[in-house]
């Protein structure tokens, strides 16, 4: 049987980026090792297989390394088919567009601001963040609506690809309410995301994969008490 | 003749994503109407096409709008797949290598330029250069894993990678005359140096790509107009 060592992920439990890898991995039912790495002291080999960016999420697969966690999702759904396995990308060129499109827009838009609100050093620029944060979660919510018609993920009946480029991030949405009491997914304010979040959180592959969010918790101070000391030191 | 299927481009002159679009389609061989946007006073047509991002390029498929140029070129590999070239490869780990490329080029290759042109400040610009220098390096690299010998990205025939780095040569070229600058030195980066002469000649590449000196044109334009704003802005 095709052994683990085939298929190996370097990844940190709280990267949103390693989790969307992990859960692909899931849904197709392969199995793998994961290598938990330490940011602070990177691997040889993780140092090796992603030479370019030196970070994670890295698949390597029967020793070829794969990097950037939307190209490891969709090489995961290319290489791993067959009667039965789930597909991650729709196989109707105009839906893998749109697919496409939206996953771009969590990755390029979404992402940036919602991490901003953790990262940037002043007040100011937290503020801005929090706008770009809730215009583009206020476009999501409206996208999801288009994009499910009407069905439980914004790929239908089970979750595909733009469920897993924002699903991923659910942790640090959690993560962010804890750390500065701001809702980014609210009933009140984005009700059909909501409802999506809690049905993402209940799948097996979520279940299986999604760390506790306190671990993300730990991490998200630990980045802020850097930040706010990179802040004091450059103003000195 | 393929007239059934109702192509429509949305785009601008000297947008190096909108070439992207267009050296897609031309590589395959596919008619297609060309809408000219002023991109001061945009079409009722491209916002409500792109009502996320109002940009061009938009590709208009039977009434149906796609956008963002990765998109727009894989969505025209995978709609139109019969037909002409097959822009990404057909092994899912050299599709990964190309996709890994093309996303570098924009998330890393294109801000490093757009940096050392438009910084603010010394300081910025100079970061810049560096970001830039350490990019083409790494791209160089990049032509050299992905081609194994052959004149493209894309092998025997020009690819994915081609294309997405293809739509920035206008610019290449006219950033000799601006900036003084090769952005694919043959001394440093002597892959892409001769692969920027051989796409650009491509019979389906040459007569697409802007002409500099219309694009050195509008950048002078351009460079002026900011000039004129930040000397005004500091009486």
């Amino acid at each position: 049987m095709a052994a683990k060592e085939y298929l190996k992920l370097l990844g940190i439990d709280v990267s949103p980026f390693a989790i969307g890898v992990h859960m692909a991995l899931v849904m197709k039912g392969v199995n793998y090792e994961y290598i938990a790495e330490d940011l602070s002291n990177k691997s040889e080999l993780l140092v090796s297989s992603n030479p370019v960016h030196k970070n994670v999420p890295v698949l390597i697969h029967s020793g070829n390394p794969i990097c950037e966690s939307l190209v490891i999702v969709q090489y995961v759904d290319e290489f791993f088919t067959g009667a039965g396995v789930p597909s991650i990308l729709p196989a109707d060129p105009y839906e893998r567009a749109i697919a496409r499109f939206w996953a771009a827009y969590v990755d390029d838009k979404f992402f940036p601001a919602m991490a901003g609100i953790v990262l940037v050093p002043t007040e100011q620029k937290r503020v801005q963040k929090v706008k770009e944060t809730s215009a583009a979660i206020e476009l999501l919510e409206e996208a999801f609506t288009v994009c499910s018609k009407g069905k439980a993920f914004f790929s239908g009946d089970s979750i595909g690809y733009v469920d897993l480029a924002l699903g991923s991030l659910l942790i640090w949405i959690e993560t962010i309410r804890r750390m500065c009491g701001l809702e980014i997914i609210s009933a009140s304010k984005t009700p059909r995301l909501a409802a999506w979040a809690e049905r993402f959180g209940e799948t097996a592959a979520a279940k299986k994969v999604v760390p506790e969010a306190d671990q993300a918790l730990q991490y998200g101070k630990k980045l802020q008490a850097a930040v706010s000391a990179a802040a004091t030191s450059k103003s000195k | 003749m393929a007239g059934a299927e109702d192509l429509k481009l949305l785009g601008m002159w000297a947008s190096p994503f909108v070439l992207r679009a267009k050296l897609a389609l031309s590589l395959k061989g596919l008619n297609y109407e060309y809408v000219e946007e002023d991109l001061k006073n945009k079409s009722e047509l491209l916002l409500k096409s792109n009502p996320v991002h109002n940009k061009v390029p938009v590709l208009i498929h039977n009434g149906k709008p796609v956008c963002e140029s990765t998109v727009i070129v894989q969505y025209i590999d995978e709609a139109f797949a019969g037909t002409g070239l097959s822009l990404l490869p057909s092994d899912p780990y050299e599709r990964a290598l190309a996709r890994f490329w093309a996303a570098y080029i924009d998330d890393k290759l294109l801000p490093s330029w757009t940096k050392t042109s438009r910084g603010s400040t010394e300081e910025e610009r100079a970061e810049g250069k560096e970001q830039s220098a350490v990019a083409v390096e790494n791209l160089e690299g990049a032509l050299r894993e992905c081609s194994k010998g052959k004149p493209f990205f894309g092998g025997d025939n020009p690819g994915y990678v081609d294309v997405i780095l293809g739509g920035l040569l206008g610019w290449v070229r006219a950033s000799e005359e601006l900036y003084g600058i090769n952005p694919f030195d043959p001394a440093k980066t002597p892959l892409l140096a001769a692969w920027a002469e051989r796409f650009g000649a491509l019979e389906a590449v040459d007569p697409v790509i802007p002409e500099v000196n219309k694009l050195v044109e509008v950048a002078k334009m351009m460079q002026a107009k900011l000039a004129a704003e930040a000397a005004g802005a500091s009486n």
